[in-house]
């Protein structure tokens, strides 16, 4: 059976075809959004782990008598 | 093929499936009870998400529970093609092959494993592991076939996303978890041997060894009642915890009530009685089973929503 250009074959395949696309492009925005969302909070990429981790901060850090021109120690991230 | 070359294909072909009939393969009524308990168990818990994460937990959740329906499908297209209510699937007429099936059930299984991990936890993300496994191969490819308490242990694997939900939220399984997971579990003996009781033809000629197959119908009714009466504690145990409230306490009281008293008229009922008015009663107890399972997760979904304003819980 020799298929004309418009079977419904064809409008089948291009409803398969638009479906997928239509799943990818809503899968890329989601990892989208999951990223900005992870990034944003500055976390571990567990999700219930809503604590951020809290910094190591040295002696070097605490404010001393000390020259000015000290290093102040690394500084919290938010 | 012919000398007309690619065009040469009938519309029957498998893999020539409409995307509804991949859709179709995901099981999506199955679907949209997975999201409304996994969406429940997430919302309940403790902890909160964001929005973001939480969208993405119960989508990944229900596409694990999609998987799975794939993979179900695939194994039993021999007995969905004898069974009048499976016989219209995507593979047992042919509009999806069978490799089809299973290479979508793989790829999705992944997928969803990997999302959920990766959106919330690696727990979340082993147990729906844990659950696909659990559905496609101890029940669909062993207990299904092999034994009538197919559909008592096999009813975990419906059981476990708002577990899954739960730990997605917290990173951890409470005994609300537990809880919820106990309902569903214990529900659905009754649940699926009501179905049994008046489609019992489509299961012997499939010779899936249902209960009402291997041990007749009068037996099937006895163990209704008693696997309901096992069923009554844990809602009432649930409406106790932190997840519960007098809106779920008032709700377990009233649906039980209801539910003892169907599972005692199955009970009392035979054969010739049931055929006499087309098995209304056993028909009533399914539908009502549906609606039992619900709301008592609704009641809880409530006692959530109504806890900021001082109105939830206990």
């Amino acid at each position: 059976m020799a298929l004309q250009p418009t079977h419904e074959l064809h409008r089948r395949r291009l409803g398969r075809n638009v479906g997928v696309a239509g799943l990818l492009l809503a899968f890329v925005a989601l990892v989208f959004a999951l990223t900005v969302v992870k990034i944003q909070r500055g976390e571990p990429i567990q999700g219930f782990d809503h604590t951020a981790e809290q910094p190591r901060v040295g002696p070097a850090a605490l404010p001393t008598n000390s020259s000015p021109n000290s290093h102040p120690g690394p500084e919290a991230t938010p | 093929m012919s000398n007309t070359g690619s065009y040469e294909r009938s519309a029957n072909d498998p893999g020539e499936g409409s995307f509804g009939d991949y859709v179709q393969l995901l099981k999506p009524r199955v679907m949209s009870l997975v999201v409304f308990t996994a969406m429940v168990g997430l919302l309940v818990a403790p902890v909160h998400l964001h929005p973001v994460e939480a969208f993405s937990a119960i989508l990944f959740i229900a596409l694990g529970a999609g998987a799975s329906g794939a993979l179900n499908m695939w194994w039993d297209a021999d007995i969905d093609a004898v069974m009048r209510r499976t016989q219209g699937r995507p593979v047992p007429t042919g509009r999806i092959a069978p490799g089809e099936a299973l290479g979508l059930g793989l790829a999705l299984s992944g997928l969803s494993v990997l999302m959920l991990g990766l959106s919330t936890n690696w727990l979340a993300a082993g147990l729906l592991a844990f659950t696909i496994f659990f559905y496609a191969v101890i029940y669909t490819m062993w207990l299904k076939r092999w034994t009538p308490q197919n559909i008592v242990i096999g009813g975990a694997a419906g059981a476990f996303p708002p577990m899954i939900g739960w730990v997605a939220a917290t990173g951890s399984v409470g005994l609300e978890a537990v809880l919820m997971f106990a309902l569903i579990f214990m529900w659905t003996p009754p649940h699926f041997w009501a179905l049994a009781l008046f489609i019992n033809s489509d299961y012997s000629k499939a010779k899936v060894p249902m209960l009402t197959v291997t041990h007749g119908k009068k037996s099937t009714r006895a163990h209704i009642i008693i696997y309901t009466l096992l069923l009554i504690p844990v809602p009432l145990w649930a409406a106790m915890t932190s997840i519960g409230g007098p809106i779920s306490l008032v709700t377990a009281l009233v649906l039980n009530a209801i539910f003892l008293a169907g599972a005692v008229m199955i009970w009392r009922r035979d054969e010739t009685m049931a055929e006499a008015d087309g098995y209304r009663v056993e028909k009533r107890f399914f539908a009502f089973s549906i609606l039992y399972l619900f709301l008592h997760f609704g009641a809880f979904l409530a006692e959530a929503a109504l806890r900021p304003y001082g109105l939830g819980g206990w």
